[in-house]
């Protein structure tokens, strides 16, 4: 069973400025296995495979191949190496050939021959069972095709470790049968896979060992048959570790915003979200898990008028007038016209919530500039407001003239959110509010929510942080490939239990042969 | 620092392969092999400092200038400056001239400013200001001597604004309805018109020369009346434009629609703003004030069209709104540079009997050095230190 040791990490770390992507990490991988790296979003598993594949630096660490110590300072010094990376994005030339893509950038000094290039792609994809046509556009390829030119670009390399991103995120089950079965092929053949995932049924399916990575740290790396699914959703998950954030039982929580039966679908036909029902309450606070890109931000999107809805409803109970409003497939200024005061702290801040190159004061005014008749700008009440959110939220800054793109990333989620909250909301939702931020941001942020929760606010979180939501949310809403896997109470239910809720719908259920909503 | 060289020196040969790799290493490799030059982005530098290294371009422009002139023309490179003076400043019908030749690309400016902002790329202008001097040459030819004459400039001004509007229109319609390339739309629109010009003056005069001659040259219906000279009362109404410009851009909710779209329009979406009728809108503004250009040429100077009429300003223009960065203070002075070293350019070349093409290399030169400059605001340079020095810092 052991294995000659491919490659060895030893004591890697990485930071982006004050973010540590990974920490002090060991890894290694053998010749002749498929290693699955397994861990959250924003866990660190892509920087970690960038290092060893050269687009980035390890700031301190050393890699080993083969027992050596390697530098690897680029893609092609990885290649040098052996070591070929499939990423999640394809880097294809639409208007190449297979073939073209895949010798593009190749100097071996050997007279440039299309014909003899193709023979020996048709010759590297027969031994590994791929199907592909050599000549045929990239412009008219499926994703799956272009996915099988990006691996047989790796080999045609001469790469014996082969890096692969999250690579049945684009594929259908039947595709991902087929790239299984491939892999299992060049496992036979000597060649080291490595395959990124956040999907446990298949590293229980593909994989020989797993490792773990939870917070840019690595956990451990298991045999894959000596362990369960759930012992993995632990240490992907982590611990329950006490967090104390402040949770009073909600008051006075009546019905506000009903979403029924809501579903949506990508302008490629996938289907997005899919038959989505929940209520958010006000003075409570809702919780939203699941693997990020299960529908999240779809639906947050819905809500506000940003996302079309194929069908369903969402309705809004207005407090004061008591009429319930139907929100479905309305603009943002037409629900705003109906007197809903909906507030929505997005994922994408800079791109998004905040113009990146405008002062504060101006970023104040994105929610309120139409106010008033004037075709002029009034910017002395926003002035008075960004005034206030930089005293009372405490953000770091120079003034208030500053472009926001100057601020770190927790006050620039401070601006956001002290905008957001400056309406006066009935619902405020927010997406992935602390994500990049350090611990007091965080807390601060929270602080905020609860206070919201206190003043009947409806407020609905999306996070991933499951310590986090376990501790802050009322309830929890668990979703799954678009679909709600189900909705618990936050007080009573275990990171296990939404862990797994968060890989399959409906929990230990075991899981439905036909799962084609992936995104 | 020292560390990771140390560590680096600690390579065994066999295992740091022959790279060549060096060069596209480059972000990575900043800690491990310090580059021989290292660019780096700067701070905000003090504007003091910023307009010291812009008035150290152009002054090593002229340097430069005199260089290449002795070495090709073998002219003295002081009489050069001295014809480039002359060329504005020895009269006063000449600087008047100069101030009338930068408002006017000023206004096509401030036209494009804008949909710029919107980054909405209008290299339209030129068929936009044509098609407003169209339009109002058409009102002079055709009902010149119908209406008094101050109705006719008012029915002239309406006509060029409109006419302007609607060639910027049909672009911005296909653009925010189908999204299609507003740069290579806009730009064929201005041989759609240049064409059309062609065609109706042939159509219009079949026995003349191709040309449109002065319209109305005795009677001078809807002819600007003039204010001292042919210039002043043009140069006033773009003055007043600037000052709106300015206004729209920086204090009307308009001008903060522009802004949040052209910066994201993820975020103009999320608050609620109709991206496709903040283009409409701001399309039809920059037409319309191109159709006023061309109104401004034609009844207050030309009195006529041809396709040359606008002489590629609207192309020029472009460059005075990248030069200024969209700033309507700082065009006035891009578009005055501009227009002071085309005028001393042509005046070189008529002066010394050089090629008339020598006087736009000398321009792109003074250009050259002065966009040139901007690299070493936004960034520094730094150039590898001697191997001690790293190895103990």
């Amino acid at each position: 069973m052991e294995k000659q040791i491919a490659i060895e990490l030893k004591g890697i770390t990485k930071r982006f400025g004050s973010v540590v992507a990974n920490r002090n990490v060991d890894l290694t991988v053998r010749r002749g296995e498929i290693l699955a790296i397994l861990g959250e979003n924003g866990s660190g598993k892509t920087t970690l495979m960038n290092m060893i594949s050269g687009i980035y630096y390890p700031d301190e660490g050393e890699i080993y191949v083969d027992g050596e110590k390697a530098d690897i300072g680029s893609p092609k010094d990885a290649f040098d190496y052996k070591i070929g990376m499939i990423h999640q994005h394809f880097k294809l030339v639409d208007v190449f050939t297979a073939t073209e893509n895949i010798v593009l950038g190749i100097e071996d000094g050997k007279k440039y021959s299309l014909a003899d290039a193709e023979k020996s792609v048709v010759e590297i994809a027969e031994r590994y069972g791929f199907r592909v046509d050599p000549k045929k556009k990239v412009y008219d390829m499926a994703v799956s095709e272009k996915q099988t030119v990006e691996i047989l670009k790796v080999l045609y390399r001469g790469a014996d470790i082969l890096i692969l991103d999250e690579p049945t995120a684009v594929l259908t089950p039947q595709e991902t049968e087929k790239l299984f079965a491939v892999l299992r092929r060049m496992r036979e053949d000597g060649k080291s896979i490595i395959i990124i995932t956040h999907k446990l049924h298949e590293v229980m399916a593909i994989s020989d060992r797993v490792a773990v990575l939870r917070r840019g740290e690595h956990i451990a790396t298991v045999e894959t048959a000596k362990t369960t699914e759930s012992e993995l959703t632990e240490m992907m998950v982590g611990k329950k570790i006490s967090l104390n954030i402040e949770r009073d039982e909600p008051k006075g929580s009546v019905d506000r915003l009903e979403v029924r039966g809501v579903c949506c679908v990508s302008p490629e036909g996938i289907k997005l979200l899919d038959d989505v029902s929940f209520t958010a309450r006000s003075g409570e606070i809702l919780g939203i898990a699941g693997i990020a890109g299960s529908g999240q931000r779809e639906l947050l999107e819905a809500i506000a008028g940003l996302q079309p809805i194929e069908c369903g409803d969402i309705l809004y109970r207005n407090p004061q007038t008591k009429e319930t409003e139907d929100l479905r497939n309305k603009t943002p200024q037409q629900i705003r016209d109906l007197g809903v005061r909906l507030s929505f702290v997005p994922e994408d801040r800079l791109g998004m919530g905040l113009v990146g190159n405008m002062d504060i004061i101006d970023n104040m005014m994105l929610r309120s500039y139409r106010r008033g008749n004037s075709m002029f700008l009034d910017r002395k009440q926003p002035k008075d407001l960004a005034e206030r959110i930089i005293n009372s939220l405490e953000v770091v800054t120079p003034n208030a003239e500053t472009p926001v793109r100057r601020l770190s990333g927790g006050n620039v989620q401070k601006v956001l959110v002290g905008r957001e909250i400056a309406s006066s909301p009935t619902v405020l939702m927010a997406a992935y509010p602390v994500r990049g931020l350090d611990i007091n941001s965080s807390y601060t942020i929270y602080n905020l929510l609860n206070e919201q929760k206190k003043n009947g606010v409806a407020v609905i979180f999306v996070g991933e942080d499951l310590d986090v939501l376990l501790e802050l949310c009322d309830r929890i809403l668990v979703i799954c490939g678009g679909k709600v896997s189900g909705i618990a109470d936050g007080r009573t239910v275990t990171k296990e239990e939404v862990g797994l809720m968060m890989t399959k719908v409906g929990g230990n259920v075991p899981e439905p042969a036909e799962r084609g909503n992936e995104t | 620092m020292s560390e990771e060289n140390k560590r680096q020196d600690d390579l065994p040969e066999e295992t740091a392969p022959e790279k060549n790799a060096a060069p596209e290493a480059g972000r990575h490799a900043e800690k491990h092999h310090v580059p021989l030059i290292h660019i780096a982005k700067r701070e905000t530098l003090p504007w003091q400092k910023a307009w010291g290294i812009r008035a150290a371009a152009i002054l090593l422009s002229l340097v430069f200038m005199a260089v290449v002139s002795i070495v090709l023309t073998k002219e003295n490179p002081f009489r050069l400056y001295g014809y480039i003076f002359q060329a504005s400043f020895k009269s006063g019908s000449r600087f008047f001239r100069l101030l009338y030749e930068t408002a006017i690309l000023l206004a096509i400016a401030l036209a494009l400013l804008p949909a710029f902002r919107m980054r909405f790329w209008n290299i339209g202008a030129e068929g936009q200001v044509l098609a407003g001097a169209f339009a109002s040459v058409l009102c002079m030819l055709f009902i010149g001597d119908k209406i008094p004459s101050f109705l006719l400039i008012l029915v002239m001004l309406a006509a060029g604004v409109a006419a302007g509007a609607l060639w910027a229109l049909i672009p911005a319609v296909f653009k925010a309805k189908w999204g299609t390339n507003e740069t290579l739309f806009t730009l064929m629109m201005n041989y759609v018109i240049i064409c059309i010009i062609d065609a109706s003056i042939q159509a219009l005069f079949p026995k003349g020369t191709g040309t449109m001659g002065i319209v109305n040259g005795s009677s001078h219906a809807g002819w600007l009346p003039k204010i001292g000279n042919n210039y002043l009362l043009s140069i006033l109404i773009i003055a007043v434009v600037t000052a709106l410009m300015y206004a729209y851009m920086r204090y009307s909710k308009h001008g903060y629609e522009i802004q949040v779209v052209g910066e994201s329009r993820n975020t103009a979406r999320y608050i609620g703003i109709n991206v496709g009728k903040v283009i409409l809108r701001t399309m039809a503004l920059s037409g319309a004030i191109c159709g006023l250009t061309g109104f401004l040429l034609t009844s207050g100077y030309n009195h006529s069209v041809s396709t040359n009429t606008v002489g590629g300003r609207g192309f020029t223009a472009i460059m005075v709104c990248w030069l200024a960065k969209f700033n309507p203070v700082f065009m006035i002075l891009t578009s005055l540079l501009i227009c002071f070293l085309q005028r001393g350019a042509s005046e070189i070349a008529s002066r010394c009997q050089i090629n008339a093409s020598y006087g736009d290399v000398l321009t792109g030169m003074v250009l050259f050095f002065i966009i040139g400059c901007e690299f070493f605001i936004q960034y520094e340079i730094h150039f590898r230190k001697k191997e001690r020095e790293t190895a103990h810092d």
